[in-house]
Formats: C-alpha cells, structure tokens, sequence
C-alpha cells in the first residue's frame, strides 16, 4: 500500500471518529438542545476520538519512518552471501547501494552479479511486506483507538480539558525542538570529531601548520601526506573576518550615525530600506559579484601600480563580506544609539557642544557595549559565512597576513571536503565535522557574550 | 506570560505606593483585626471566609471574610492599592492567570468551593461574569462579541435560539435599539460608554449569576456612567453584583451594601445608607469624609 | 568667552569633517547596492532572449522513419542531428574540409535535434517536406551575436573563429538570425550547454524545499511561540530555550548543514540530494526567525482581550485560539514570509547535503533529486563559458524577483494589518 493511500486512510478515519465522537455525545444526553447537560461541547468529543484514532497511529507510522531505512538495510545484509557481508563496511555499503538501485529498477555501472538479483528481489519482497504490515498495525491501532473512545465516552468525561492537555503537550514539544536542534548540532559535529582526533592527535590539528586533507588510497602514493594542521584555516579565516570588519565596522556605524542623528527624514526614509535591501541578498549573489567583479577589480587595479595580487585574494572576499555586513552592523548601531536616552542629548547640547561633539563624546560612550556587542554578532556572521569564500577565496592553506595573497578559510575547507564523492569515515571527511566543531563553539561563544552584552545594555535604559 | 508579569508587578507596585501613603494608619489595623459590621447575610450567594491572597512575598489581602447576598448590588471601595480589585478577581479565579499569585482560604458559590482543586475554571467563570475597567470588546461584529460566551458554552443548540440569546442581552444591557442595525459592524467602532454595556452585554449572554465588576465607568464620560449605573440597577433583579468602584458618588447611587478596604483588610461593611452617613471605624470615615484617598 | 570663540573655528570644521564622514559612508553603502544591481542586470538581462537561426530543414524520411514507421517510439531513435548538419551543408556549400565541416556543424546547439524530433512527433505529416524553421544557436554564435566577444582581437585569442564570425554575418545579412524570448531558460533543467540550460529543475527543486520548510516550521514555530508566550511558566527551563532560540538565529548555516549530513542523511538513511532533507534542514534553520516574530506578535495583542475571553468563561486555550491567535496571526505571516525569504536565499546548507549535483530532470516530487535556484547559480557561476555568466546573471535576477516579491509582500502585510491599541 502507498504511504500516501496510508496516510488518507488515516485522515478519514480520524474524520469518522470525530464525527463519532460529537454523535455520541449528544445521543448521550439526548438531543442538540440538552447539549448543556455535556461537561464539554460536543465538537470537544468528536475531537477527543479524532486524537484516539490519529494519535497512536500516526506514532507508529513516523517511527516507522523513521527506522525504516536502517532496518530494511540490516534485513538484507543478513541475507547476503557471508563472503559479501565480510566485505569492509564502505564496501558493503557500495554493494547494498547498488542492490538498492537494482530493485527500484534503475541501472547499473557494470552487470549485476546474480546474487545481487536475488538480493534485490528479497529486498523488494521485504519492502512489500513491512508497508503490507504497516498498513495493517497503523489501521488496526487506529480503529482500536476509536472504539476506546467511542467506550470511554460519558456525559460527565471532561473532553474539552483532555483535549487540551494534549495540544499544550503538542505546544511544549514543538518549543523543545529548538532545543533538540543544538543538541543535534552539539551530537552530529561532536561525535564525528572524537572519531577523527582518534586518528589525528588534537594537538596536531589545532597547532599543526600544515594543511593538505589528501589522504593516500593506496599506501605507496606520492604527495598525500595527509597533513591535518588547522591553524592556516584559522588564520585565513582571522585575516577575511578583519578586513570585512574593517569594511563593515566603520561605514555601518558611520551611517547609523548620520541616518539617526543628522539626516531628514526624506533621506532616512529612502536609504535605511535600501541599505537594508544588502541584508536581503543571498549569499551566492555576492559570490558570484566578488568572482565575477571585485576580484577581478583588485587583481588589475594592483597590476596598474605594479603589485601582483592573486585572483583569489583574501581582500576581494573580505570586502565582499565587508559589504553584506554593513546593514547588519548599520541596524544594530541604530536600534542601540536610538536606545540612549534623548535626556543625555539634551544634556550635551545645553552645554554648547557641536553634534560631533555630542556623538563623540556622549552618545557613542554611552551605546559603546552595545555596538561592541553588535560587532560581535557581525564578526560571528564574517566567520561562518560561506557562499562568498567558497566562491571567491582560494582552496591552498597558506600562511600568511598579506591580505593580497591567497588564503583559505575553515568554511570553504568544509565544503571542499563534503561536497562530491566522499567515502564517509576517512579523516578527510571527518576533519569537516572537526572544523565544524570548531566553527560552531567560536560562533556560539562570540554569540553568547554578545547577545549577553546587547541585553545588559538593553536593561540599563529601559 | 509577561503581561500576567506586569500586571502582578503593576498591583503589587500600586499597593506599595499605598502602604507608604498610609503609614499613618497602619497602627490602626492590627494582625488581629476584625472587620467592623455584619459580613454575613441570610441568604448569600457567595461567602468568603478567611480570604488570603499573595503575590510572591506581597500579602495582598489579609484575612478578608465577607458575604456577597443573592440579587444584591455590594460596593467595594477603599484607596488604591487597597486590595478591592484583587479580592474581586479572585471570586472568580482571574488571578489564576497572574503568576505567582497563592490563594488561602474558602470561597464558596451556592456552598460549592470554587478553589476546589477538581473544579474546573471554565464553567465557574460562566457562573460568575467579569466587566472590566476598560471596555474590552473583541476585535470582531458586535454579533460575535454577543454569541461568543453562549457558543462555546454550548448554551445555544440553534442559529434562531443564538439569535435570541444576542437580542435579550442586549435588551437587557439597553443596546439593543442602539445597535439592531449593526449587528455585524465590529464592536470596537462603538462609542466608549456603549463598547463597556456590549461588555456588559457579552456577560449576560452566558446567564452567570454573578457579575463582577472592576471600576465599569472609569473609563466613561458622566452621560455614559448614568446609564451604565442605571443598567446595574436594573439587572440587580436578575443577578447578584459585585462591583469595585473609586466613586463614592457611585457606589451610594447603585449599590445596597458598601464593603471597605484598606491595605488589604476589609475594615468595614454594612447597609450603603449607613456607610456613608454613619461610618463606625475611623478609617472608614476618614476615607468618606475625603481625609485620604 | 574669548576662549570659546577661538576655538569656534576648529571645531565647526571638526563638525563638518564628521558630517561628511557620516554622508559619505551613506553615500558609499548606497553606492555598493547600485554597483551590485548594475553588474547583475547588465550582464544577465540578455539571458531572457536567445540567438535562433532560420534553417531550411528537409525531414528525410531516410533519416527518420526508414520503414514508414510513425510511432513516437520509432520515431525517437531517427538521426535528427543529421537533418540540421545536411541543412547547413546546404546552405555552405563551398565549406569541403572535414574540420571545417565539423566547424559550421557547431553553429547549431544539440538541442536544434531535440527540437525537430518533437515537432515531427507532434505532426508526423510534416515528414518528407521542406520547411524553414527558427532553431536554436550554439552559445558561442549566441555570445558573438550578442557582442560578448571581441571581433577586433587576434583570431587565437577569440573562441570563435573567423570563418564562424564570416558564416554568422552572412545568415544575418539574409535576415536569418535572430533573438527570440527564450522560453527555455524557465522551462529547462540544468544542461552543460548554456544554450539549452534552464532555471526550471531548480525552481522546481526550490518550491519543493520550500514547501517542506513552510508546511513543517510555520506550525511548529507558531506553537512553540504560543507556549513560550502564552503557557510557559517563567523558569530556567524557559530561559534556557529562549537563550537558545536566540543563539541558533546566529549560527552559521553551514553548520545546519552538517546536521543535515549526520543526522538526516547518514543516521535516518534519507536520500541525498533530495528537496526534502534541504526542507528539513530549512525548517530547522528558519524556525528561530518565525518563533521570534511570532512572539513579538502575541506580545502585541494587548492583555484586555485576553482577560475579556477569560472573563466570560473561555477556557487559556479556547482564549488563543478564538481570539489571540487571530489576533497575532498577519504579524505571524509577515515573520514567516521573512523567514522563507531567507531560506529561499540560503545554499550553503545545501550543498553539504548533496544539492550540488548535476541534475538534468525537473524534480516531480520532493524526494527527487534536485537543485534549488541559488545551488544552481552556485554550479553556473562556477562554469568558464562566457554563456554561463550570462546566464548566472539571469538567475539571480530571477531569484532577487522572488525575494523583493516576497519581502514586499511581507511589507504590505504587516502595513495592512498594523493596529495601534
């Protein structure tokens, strides 16, 4: 049976069970205009047998769903040859890959040996029985559900409070996923990192100079020597941050100040939307303009005065995230200088000072944890951005501060390593999860100071 | 739950600007005091015994014992902060809503404990009907504001029966002729004074038999309060009202009973005539005469 | 008061250093949005037409249905590329040399075959006839139309020739090339042909993503923002998911992505590259904008409608639902559309968990194999042809059309619905 048929089924039973429910419920105290004798209304009641029908069902269903995958793949190494389940795990799992294909029908690479056919034709015979069996268990549940239902159904039963309970447990747990997220997030790079620094010593990776992810297939080859030393990676990323903030900081807080201090409001009305128009756009547009123009730009601008700078220089990318950055930086700066109290404005100009003077000497010390606070989520956003280096930056780990040089940046190192044919448990693959682990604690630390500081900052003038 | 938050900060703060303007009186109420006149009547619809309300370490009211009689109008008056209003939300559990807010003692509805830890809210609160400070109509027709209560109550089995129930209330809320004309136009494009008797209109929808009511006309002009005093009066026939009122003038012109507080402690109680013409305890009278307040 | 005045002068000039330091950061930042959309539009907007030449095409039989047979079956399998390169033959007929032969072959697109066999499978009458028809040119000849190319360099740095440029000028003479609307930039998937290449697979894979991410997280992020708003006790439990909401709308999206690959891809066994794994991974990412909006929205229906519903016996739940909810919901909307707008832009993500690849069908459903728009302007910006470029610049105009349609809309919403309590 299709899962879709599957899941309509369901619906209509849930369908039937609620219209049940409300049927009963009011035959229960005989008739539409005793309905006050209910404790609840009996649309309360229908939706009470609705949950009983749906509810189990629909948990059995996703788990299902879930586990699936895993489970049909055990079944069937179980059953293959024992010479092909002593094969090494990636190989194996080349192998059920291309049963996999074989049985939905598409073509193989080479032909396929015959113990592969019959694999495949177990594999499908499996798949029909467990959605054979599925259907069974998921329908049988939910029409057991709707008889409980239809049984435990009174004048007095308070469906309306059951009914609730179990949409605030519906509201509780989709408030949790957030939290479920991080802890995916902490588990996924977390466990992949402990795997490869079973291989790679950390120390090796967090003070090694070298870096060139190519491991060897075959022991004898040359220039793999596998080196996993990450602080190239890290300094790339440091120098592309710095010059983006150098970009970002100065002309976003600029422009904060003149939009919120000295502009009209015809001018703020036109530029503040426009500025916010760079927030808008995707990452890959920038890409594509740092590639196609800005590198370009420098890379003849330098040959003009005689410097050679590379086609992938760091300064290209770095101006390019420079640029995305400024309505980020430019928003943050205003929403905390619009915090300071107009009070100390006042309190400055009664003085005789100039505007200058006020924001210089008033209201930027005044806003000044917030906008540190602000640059650190902007700084946050410049390390892990990635579209913009992956397509602008270059692939070589060097070391090196000249911002003309090319350099490479944790970020574009993880794509580099995932994106493409990968076997999946060689540290090549691994050191992207180490790098993500990396990212992810550099971003969430920067992350929490700042939105620590902002709030502290926040509290103070209200 | 902020605005829950804001609301316990906003009493809690209101009774502390109280207790500091009444320092001078504190000595006049001591831990053991007992409120002066007759808290019990022969035939209650409410009773209140040892009445105990906090908001986290705040002790908001203090001890209060009172009787609320079948179709009588009582008057709840005393100085901000005082405690009246959070006595009144508290004969039909709204401080539920108020975090940290903790409930001590008995109130019962026609001998039924309404703290009952089995009792569900919900149909207490179609029993015992709030109005409030602010006319509050939903952002929907005056239709819907009307048929909401009796909807999900399952009061009406018809569209003709629902129909009905819109019309009586509000008749009986004096809108009807007002309005008729625009039953679907939304309740809030009407005027201040006839957006608090659609209020007034949309507690009667659901039968409650008591209505409670937190300073109705504090946010009307004088025309608007007359009639709104003139509905109360009018429906005393049919339900019991307890209302919370800053007006002296008001609580004299419509209510039977007059209920005083102060800082938490019901001081007084007694007939409207003999409060204000003939307060027995100090405060009382200090409070009538305008020494304070 | 003499010393004020000295110092008068020098600090009026501070002042108006500083003021042009704020106008020209302005300026500077105004300037950066203009040269972006300049360079975009400038090199993409000849993406929307396409170089056709006019061939004069004999359908021979020889060629296509060799026993008479006209079932769109045998038909497929006639050599249509033969009847284009037997045209051109045709029309050059002092072209002799096998490589120059193989030369003029190139003025046509492969997809110039593709076309033919479609119109004799929708008409098989038309074969043995002589017909002249408008068909698609190589990229090459298209760029070279177009003036991409620099007649004036040496003929070894161009990539066309001058035999091409002198066979391209003579059609064109003879009023038989032209730029036509090209359909099949919107209607296509992708090609490694730039003339045949298509933003439709991609579009297609992106409205299945985004389909997935609406469908999951606009339900959930409202839910959660009702609890956490309207039921959720204040205690650490509740700070600490609003701490970490807050903190995963600041992680980079790329580490979403390795979430995708460890847990949906290689834990669950879903299928790579798939719209609904890149759904999954969005919902998980936009989640955080929609609950944050969503409970800027509850707070703003004011507390009196709560308390009204509450006070004619209305259940907490039966109070959100019939009247805050409704209450809150075009703020919800204008914050869920924010949220999309967002998704819709982001690839990184996307490449980690397989949405690189390269994909010539238009996905049919969500656990297809597909692209989204901005992986594909990834893959094209990553191409040296010259018709790649163009056609990277195109899309992206296509992809910021629907960005500023869905922020605008979100604007509109949110003006629309404004109410001040």
């Amino acid at each position: 049976m299709q899962s879709s048929v599957l899941l309509l089924l369901l619906i209509g039973l849930m369908a039937l069970a609620y219209q049940m429910g409300r049927r009963r419920s009011v035959r229960l105290v005989g008739g539409y205009g005793k309905v006050r004798e209910l404790n609840s209304l009996p649309s309360y009641y229908g939706a009470y047998a609705a949950m009983w029908a749906g509810i189990p069902a629909l948990l059995v269903y996703g788990l299902w769903l879930a586990i699936q995958g895993n489970v049909v793949s055990h079944w069937l190494v179980a059953e293959l040859p024992p010479e092909i389940q002593q094969l090494p795990k990636a190989e194996l799992a080349l192998v059920v890959n291309d049963i996999k294909n074989l049985a939905a029908g598409s073509i193989l690479s080479g032909h396929p040996e015959p113990y592969m056919q019959v694999a495949a034709d177990h594999l499908h015979s499996l798949r029909q029985t467990g959605q054979a069996a599925l259907a069974v268990v998921v329908l049988s549940l939910g029409i057991a559900g709707l008889v409980l239902a239809r049984q435990t159904i009174r004048k007095d039963m308070r469906a309306r409070t059951r009914v609730e309970q179990v949409i605030k447990v519906l509201l509780i747990i989709s408030s949790t996923i957030a939290i479920f997220t991080t802890i995916g997030i902490v588990l996924s790079v977390l466990f992949e990192s402990i795997r490869f620094f079973q291989a790679i010593p950390i120390s090796d990776f967090l003070f090694g100079l070298q870096w060139s992810p190519q491991t060897a297939i075959r022991a004898d080859q040359v220039g793999s020597s596998g080196a996993f030393g990450a602080v190239p990676l890290f300094a790339g990323t440091l120098l592309i941050s710095g010059i983006a903030m150098f970009v970002a900081v100065p002309i976003g807080l600029m422009s904060a100040i003149y939009l919120s201090e000295y502009a009209g409001p015809k001018l703020r009305a036109m530029a503040k939307p426009t500025l916010e128009v760079l927030a808008g756009i995707p990452t890959v547009v920038y890409g594509f303009f740092a590639a196609l123009t800005v590198a370009p730009f420098i890379r003849d601008s330098g040959a003009l005065i005689g410097l050679d700078v590379s086609s992938e220089s760091a300064l290209a990318a770095g101006l390019v995230i420079g640029i995305m950055i400024i309505p980020f930086v430019s928003s943050l700066s205003d929403d905390v200088i619009n915090a300071v109290p107009q009070a100390m404005r006042d309190g400055s100009y009664a003085l005789g000072a100039t505007r200058s003077e006020t924001v210089r000497r008033v209201i930027i010390p005044a806003a000044l944890p917030g906008i540190v606070g602000g640059v650190l989520l902007a700084v946050s956003r410049a390390i892990g951005e990635t579209m913009i280096v992956v397509m602008a930056a270059g692939l070589t780990a060097n070391l090196t501060a000249n911002p003309l040089e090319s350099v490479t940046t944790v970020t574009v190192q993880i794509v580099t390593l995932l994106v493409g044919d990968q076997e999946f448990d060689s540290p090549k693959t691994l050191a992207a999860f180490a790098l993500g682990l990396m990212l992810f604690v550099t971003t969430l630390v920067l992350n929490v100071v700042a939105l620590h500081v902002v709030r502290k900052y926040r509290e103070q003038y209200e | 739950m902020t605005n829950t938050l804001a609301d316990a900060a906003r009493i809690t703060e209101e009774a502390k600007q109280a207790d500091a303007q009444g320092d001078s009186h504190k000595k006049a109420l001591g831990e053991d005091f007992r409120t002066v006149g007759r808290i019990r009547v022969d035939k209650p619809r409410m009773r209140c015994t040892e009445v105990n309300v906090f908001y986290g370490q705040n002790h908001a009211i203090k001890g209060v014992s009172l009787d609320i009689g079948a179709n009588e109008v009582i008057a709840m008056i005393g100085p901000s902060g005082c405690g009246k209003s959070t006595f009144l939300r508290s004969l039909n559990r709204m401080n539920d809503t108020i975090e940290g807010c903790r409930i001590e003692g008995e109130i019962l509805l026609d001998d039924q404990d309404i703290y009952d830890k089995k009792l569900d809210v919900v149909p207490l609160r179609a029993r015992v009907g709030m109005v409030f400070q602010k006319p509050n109509p939903f952002p929907k027709s005056i239709y819907e504001n009307i048929a909401y209560g009796p909807r999900i109550h399952g009061i009406a089995a018809t569209r003709t029966a629902l129909d009905e129930i819109v019309e009586t209330s509000l008749r009986k809320a004096g809108l009807w002729e007002e309005v008729k004309d625009r039953l679907d136009k939304p309740g809030t494009g009407l005027s201040g004074g006839q957006q608090q008797r659609l209020c007034i209109a949309r507690a009667i929808a659901v039968a409650p038999e008591v209505i409670l009511m937190d300073e109705p006309c504090s946010a009307l002009d004088p025309i608007a309060t007359a009639k709104v005093e003139e509905l109360i009066d009018e429906l005393r026939a049919n339900y019991t009202i307890a209302i919370v009122t800053h007006s002296m003038q008001q609580a004299a012109r419509v209510s039977q009973r007059t209920a005083y507080f102060h800082l938490g402690n019901l001081v007084e109680v007694g007939n409207t005539t003999q409060i204000f013409t003939n307060p027995r305890h100090k405060l009382t009278e200090d409070y009538i005469t305008g020494r304070f307040g | 008061m003499q010393a004020v005045q000295a110092s008068l002068k020098r600090r009026y000039a501070a002042e108006r250093r500083f003021r042009f330091l704020g106008l020209s950061a302005v300026v500077l930042g105004l300037v950066f949005v203009a040269i972006l959309f300049v360079t975009i539009i400038s090199n993409g907007y000849t993406a929307f037409t396409q170089t056709h030449i006019a061939l004069d095409i004999h359908f021979d039989p020889q060629q296509i249905a060799p026993n008479g047979d006209t079932s769109p079956a045998a038909l497929s399998k006639g050599n249509y590329a033969a009847l284009v390169k037997q045209a051109l033959r045709e029309e050059f007929p002092e072209v002799t040399g096998r490589n120059d032969k193989r030369q003029l072959y190139r003025l046509m697109s492969s997809g110039a075959a593709f076309d033919l066999l479609n119109r004799v499978k929708a008409d098989p009458s038309i074969i043995g006839t002589t017909q002249r028809l408008w068909l698609v040119a190589d990229d090459d000849v298209d760029m070279l139309v177009k003036g991409h190319f620099d007649r004036d360099l040496p003929e070894s740095d161009r990539r066309v020739k001058n035999e091409t440029i002198a066979w391209v000028d003579k059609l064109a003479t003879e009023g038989r090339v032209k730029q036509q609307f090209n359909t099949a930039f919107f209607t296509h998937g992708d090609s490694r042909e730039p003339e045949l290449a298509g933003i439709g697979g991609a579009v297609a894979g992106s409205f299945y993503m985004l389909l997935v991410t609406v469908a999951l997280s606009f339900p959930i992020g409202v839910a959660a923002a009702i609890y956490l708003e309207e039921f959720a006790p204040t205690n650490r439990w509740t700070d600490l998911i609003e701490v970490n909401i807050n903190n995963l709308a600041a992680v980079p999206s790329i580490v979403f992505g390795l979430l995708g690959l460890a847990v949906f891809i290689n834990f669950f066994g879903l299928p790579r590259s798939a719209p609904l794994v890149g759904g999954l991974v969005l919902t998980l990412m936009t989640l955080p904008t929609i609950i944050i909006a969503s409970r800027a929205a509850l707070k703003s229906v004011p507390p009196s409608i709560r308390e009204a519903a509450l006070g004619i016996g209305a259940s907490k739940t039966q109070m959100v639902f019939h009247h805050v909810l409704p209450l809150a919901m075009p703020g919800m909307l204008t914050g869920t559309i924010i949220g999309m707008a967002q998704a819709l832009g982001e690839s990184a993500p996307l490449l980690m968990i397989g949405m690189v690849a390269f994909i010539v069908d238009i996905p049919g459903g969500p656990t297809d194999p597909a692209t989204a728009l901005p992986v594909q302007i990834f893959l094209w910006a990553d191409s040296p042809e010259r018709g790649f470029v163009e056609r990277t610049s195109a899309a992206i105009m296509v992809l910021l059309a629907f960005l500023i349609s869905m922020n605008a809309l979100a604007v509109y919403l949110r003006k629309k619905f404004e109410r001040r309590w």
